[in-house]
């Protein structure tokens, strides 16, 4: 039997604390992926994915100054760390005088990290669709704008739910970031419980359990969605 | 009731269209035919702008285009409301069943009610002969139907007419009789038209004028009849031996 096992078996007083603090610490955990590990997630998916379309429509506007910015934006973005730019946000702003919670923060790193690399998905979904549906739109009359929310965006929308997909179940990971920056997410909380018990590979596995759960239930959801989508293609 | 004046167009080098001038009475239907590379589809497409023309005039109904002036977006618009595409690959929307491909026009574009959009959508179906398919996916449909869901798509506009570009290129030959059946019945019920098109007997038979084209000019230009039959230029005799062997 493992050395770790044993121990565990030896020490009959050890296993009965660590169930106990298994059980203690779940619903903390859980309370805070629910509260900020998915509000993070969602509220900064959305934001997101308007950012990505944006910039997406920038790059293919053949107007030079917009494609310029979505440029660089999307270079600024995918070139540095992630925890380096929430630092910027949460602690370096504030030498400028501009002074924003923990929460707001998050969301605004995350926003802009998703904006910038969805926006290469939207922009290649956005040109697998055939010139053909831009042509037929504008001949029954359609401006740019409708042409895009009615007839282009909605089959964009079929190609790009995989990598989208992908995109969200990494946020949802990469939302643990924000406990550095004094977050209450799930990964905070586990932090605090491992601080206070000793028990850091108890706390911590039972932490990625969790995350592994949402992950899998989202993976779920993105069969679901994408069986929807694929109605009017033949199979 | 549609007047080309003096049409030019170039892409990068190439010249496709070099001096187009052209008269369609209301309710007529002229038929272009012509060898590939003849500009005959760029110059439907200037019709209703997906092609800019690089000079010249459009009229159509009382919209007037200059193209030696930059033109504006309302009146680009204004212009392609009064006439109906229909394209040689049908270009339905995907996404959405027959009626749904019919009313987008009516309801997005005219902000039409549903209902109203809906009821208009299922007579023009039926009108098509796809009454039994209104809730179809394009993916379920063969050619020739959707094909003629992309002619009652243009015809929900209610537009002053309609294009078509080489309609039933892309159809099997067994799918080809009712594309062209539709578009007989539209001609007898007086609606404007024109076709580019390889169907020589379609054209013998609905076309009120024929326009032979070749290199970007109109080469010839008259009733079927005189146009088929007893053609004046080498070139246009050329031709119909060709597509006639």
């Amino acid at each position: 039997m493992p050395m770790f096992l044993s121990n565990l078996f030896d020490n009959p007083e050890r296993a009965a604390r660590l169930i106990e603090i298994a059980q203690s610490s779940f619903l903390p955990l859980v309370k805070g992926a629910f509260t900020y590990t998915l509000s993070l997630t969602v509220i900064s998916f959305v934001l997101g994915l308007i950012l990505a379309i944006l910039t997406a429509l920038a790059r293919i506007s053949g107007v030079k100054v917009l494609q310029g910015i979505a440029r660089f934006y999307v270079s600024i973005i995918r070139g540095t760390p992630l925890l380096v730019q929430l630092f910027i946000i949460f602690y370096g702003m504030p030498s400028i005088g501009i002074t924003i919670d923990p929460f707001p923060s998050a969301i605004i790193g995350f926003s802009l990290n998703v904006g910038a690399y969805c926006s290469e998905i939207v922009r290649a979904a956005i040109l697998s669709i055939p010139k053909g549906q831009w042509e037929a739109a504008y001949s029954i009359g359609m401006s740019y704008p409708q042409a895009l929310l009615r007839i282009i965006l909605p089959q964009a929308a079929r190609v790009s739910v995989p990598p989208l997909s992908n995109s969200f179940i990494s946020l949802v990971k990469d939302t643990s970031l924000a406990a550095s920056i004094l977050v209450a997410e799930m990964f905070r909380k586990a932090q605090e419980i491992a601080a206070r018990t000793f028990e850091p590979l108890l706390v911590y596995i039972e932490a990625a359990l969790i995350y592994w759960i949402i992950c899998m239930f989202l993976s779920f959801l993105q069969d679901k969605l994408e069986h929807r989508l694929d109605r009017y293609v033949s199979k | 009731m549609i007047e080309l004046k003096n049409l030019h167009k170039q892409f990068g080098g190439l010249t496709v269209l070099r001096g187009i001038s052209l008269n369609i009475e209301k309710g007529k239907v002229l038929v272009i035919v012509g060898p590939s590379g003849s500009g005959k589809t760029t110059l439907l497409r200037c019709l209703n702008l997906l092609e800019t023309p690089d000079q010249g005039q459009i009229r159509i109904g009382d919209v007037q285009l200059d193209f030696s002036k930059k033109v504006d977006k309302a009146q680009i618009a204004k212009l392609r409301k009064q006439t109906g595409m229909v394209f040689q690959n049908y270009n339905l929307f995907p996404h959405m069943t027959a009626l749904e491909n019919v009313m987008e026009g009516p309801v997005t574009v005219k902000k039409e009610s549903k209902e109203v959009a809906r009821a208009k959508g299922k007579t023009l179906l039926g009108k098509v002969g796809l009454a039994e398919k209104i809730d179809e996916y394009p993916f379920q449909l063969s050619g020739g139907q959707q094909q003629r869901v992309g002619i009652a798509r243009a015809l929900a506009m209610d537009p002053l007419v309609m294009l078509f570009d080489e309609p039933t290129s892309a159809l099997d030959p067994e799918l080809v009789g009712e594309v062209l059946k539709v578009m007989k019945e539209l001609a007898k019920e007086g609606m404007t038209m024109i076709v580019v098109t390889h169907e020589m007997s379609f054209a013998r038979e609905v076309a009120d004028e024929v326009i032979f084209m070749d290199q970007g000019v109109i080469v010839e230009q008259g009733p079927p009849q005189q146009l088929f039959v007893n053609p004046r230029e080498e070139r246009t005799r050329q031709f119909l031996q060709l597509i006639q062997s």
